[in-house]
């Protein structure tokens, strides 16, 4: 068994090169699919070994496929990752300098929201803000249009966050840089998206408030217990962060995706 | 197009993959340090563990690497013909950085010259290029399932080709790149059938005959002629050359190389024959070329895995 890749987990890998970030009932289908088709070892319970055999195959060229979970529905996906990117810069070579100057602003403006969410308008604001060289708002809008295709933002009715992809990739780096960036008080990892408690400033995932709180009535903050003051029920929308099908542009993000 | 072709039957791949990296700066790269791979970079990674734990026995890296750079100081002629020794990691990191430069590259499917590897990634190491090239070749192949392919041996321009078959329902994404490869097949089937190139007025005149109106701006492809005449081209799917002694000049398409590489005369047929509902044997001439073209591909693959493989 052990450490060889096969046809199957190349294939694997190619499937995450193309789509950059799959959610797990997709990935254990095409486990399935590859296994039974080149005739090798497969049980369901396997897949985590199984991207564990590319993984070590895929370190020395400081790439890995990770398991995380989508701060908008709390559900399980995995995506091909770079380890070598020390700044956000690095994320496509593929960008113009002031296209990577935009993503780096409108994360700052990210992180550092309450909500995780930021309009467009803000962004839109940034257009005239950029050193490297100043856009158009027709272009900045554009420019926005290819992070979402790209899937470093995920765009809900004109405002903007992080796509899952991006917090999978750039979660360590968002810590180590921003003192703002909070964690999840229950499941401990990087909060983009949240709800905050107005007292004492913890922040939870939606998906984590929801069931947090499913069988309380009167939610109380799990920290400080003052009132918790945001809805918390119907806050998972099914379905709303799977990878999109929108028409691409020409324009690739670097991933090897590798792609 | 990488979805439709075969696994095997790569006729020029696996040939350019063993002796096609001649290196200008050095003819005796490949087969020299290429060979000594394998023991230096062994007996290289078990020094740092036998000098920290023992002491004075043989040379750690960094006294090997002190040395080597002392002596290409001392003398500057001496060492333009013969570079520091490099150890095994630090070959081996020029593998791995030249891997992912080509697979951020092959995006675009432009071909990807030697000239720039060296420029943006091997820079100092250029002596050791086609060892560098060479093992990373392997490496897209080991783990990705991707055959570095030198398809242009003048100007040393590299693709990448998919080596495995895509199947039904794969979970690859369908963008707009797969409904241009759809597009091109059509091209790529009119150039086959009508004996291995097309006039470019024939060609405009099919893809208007499939409501590809190509001038007309087209909701998937944009402008089509851009396509065909110029990206198609780039990505050396197809030629386009002036039809000789044609005055005034008409043009021409052709099979690009990428084109051979990635399908093959037989599946194209297969193709138009679905399309057509007819039996590939039926097209008696078209049939026998592609069936010949089968046959020289099988035995250049097998003679060329009979050789790599040892």
């Amino acid at each position: 068994m052990a450490n060889f890749m096969t046809d199957s987990h190349r294939q694997f890998l190619q499937v995450l090169m193309s789509n950059g970030i799959i959610d797990a009932p997709e990935a254990r289908r095409v486990h399935r699919l590859f296994c039974e088709q080149h005739k090798v070892y497969y049980a369901h319970e396997k897949l985590d070994e199984f991207v564990g055999v590319i993984n070590t195959h895929l370190h020395p060229l400081f790439m890995e496929i990770r398991k995380g979970r989508s701060e908008d529905n709390g559900k399980m996906f995995y995506a091909l990752v770079n380890l070598a990117i020390t700044e956000a810069t690095k994320l496509a070579s593929d960008y113009a300098e002031n296209e990577l100057e935009l993503f780096k602003k409108t994360m700052d403006l990210i992180v550092e929201s309450e909500s995780g969410y930021v309009s467009s308008t803000s962004i839109l604001n940034l257009s005239d803000k950029l050193q490297s060289k100043k856009m158009k708002k027709k272009e900045v809008e554009q420019v926005l249009q290819m992070f979402v295709q790209d899937k470093w933002l995920s765009e809900k009715q004109g405002d903007y966050t992080l796509h899952t992809r991006c917090i999978m990739e750039l979660d360590q780096y968002i810590c180590e840089m921003y003192q703002d960036a909070k964690k999840c008080n229950i499941c401990h990892s990087l909060a983009i998206q949240g709800q905050s408690c107005e007292n004492c400033g913890i922040k939870m995932h939606l998906p984590c408030v929801a069931k947090y709180f499913e069988s309380q009535p009167e939610p109380h903050c799990p920290h400080c217990n003052e009132v918790w003051p945001h809805e918390t029920r119907d806050l998972v929308q099914p379905d709303s962060q799977l990878p999109s099908s929108t028409p691409r542009t020409t324009r690739r993000v670097s991933r090897s995706e590798t792609k | 197009m990488s979805q439709k072709k075969k696994g095997r039957g790569l006729p020029r791949a696996s040939t350019s993959g063993g002796g096609g990296g001649y290196d200008d700066s050095g003819a005796s790269g490949p087969s020299t340090s290429g060979g000594g791979d394998g023991p230096s970079g062994s007996r290289e990674t078990s020094g740092p563990s036998t000098s920290s734990g023992g002491g004075g026995l043989g040379f750690s890296q960094a006294h090997v690497e002190a040395l080597a750079q002392a002596l290409a100081q001392a003398g500057p002629s001496q060492a333009q013909k013969k570079p520091a020794k490099r150890t095994e990691a630090q070959i081996q990191q020029k593998v791995n950085e030249l891997v992912q430069f080509l697979l951020v590259k092959d995006q675009k499917k432009v071909p990807i010259r030697r000239a720039d590897m060296v420029k943006t990634v091997l820079q100092d190491y250029k002596d050791m290029a086609s060892v560098i090239i060479e093992r990373a070749g392997q490496t897209l192949e080991e783990v990705f399932g991707l055959q570095l392919t030198e398809i242009d041996r003048k100007h040393h321009a590299y693709i990448l080709i998919n080596k495995l078959e895509r199947l039904e329902g794969d979970g690859m994404k369908a963008d707009e790149g797969v409904a241009k490869m759809g597009l091109l097949m059509v091209i790529l089937s009119l150039i086959f059938m009508k004996g291995n190139s097309a006039r470019e007025s024939l060609v405009w005149d099919v893809l208007k005959k499939l409501r590809v109106d190509p001038e007309k701006r087209h909701k998937t492809f944009g402008d089509v002629k851009k396509l065909v005449k110029d990206e198609f081209v780039r990505q050396k799917y197809l030629e386009y050359i002036r039809v000789p002694h044609s005055e005034p000049p008409e043009y021409e398409f052709l099979w690009g190389p990428r084109a051979a590489h990635e399908t093959s005369k037989m599946q194209v047929l297969r193709f138009v024959a679905k399309i057509q509902n007819r039996e590939p044997s039926s097209w008696v001439s078209q049939y026998n070329e592609a069936l010949q073209d089968e046959l020289a591909s099988a035995s250049a693959s097998a003679s060329a895995s009979a050789s790599s493989g040892n």
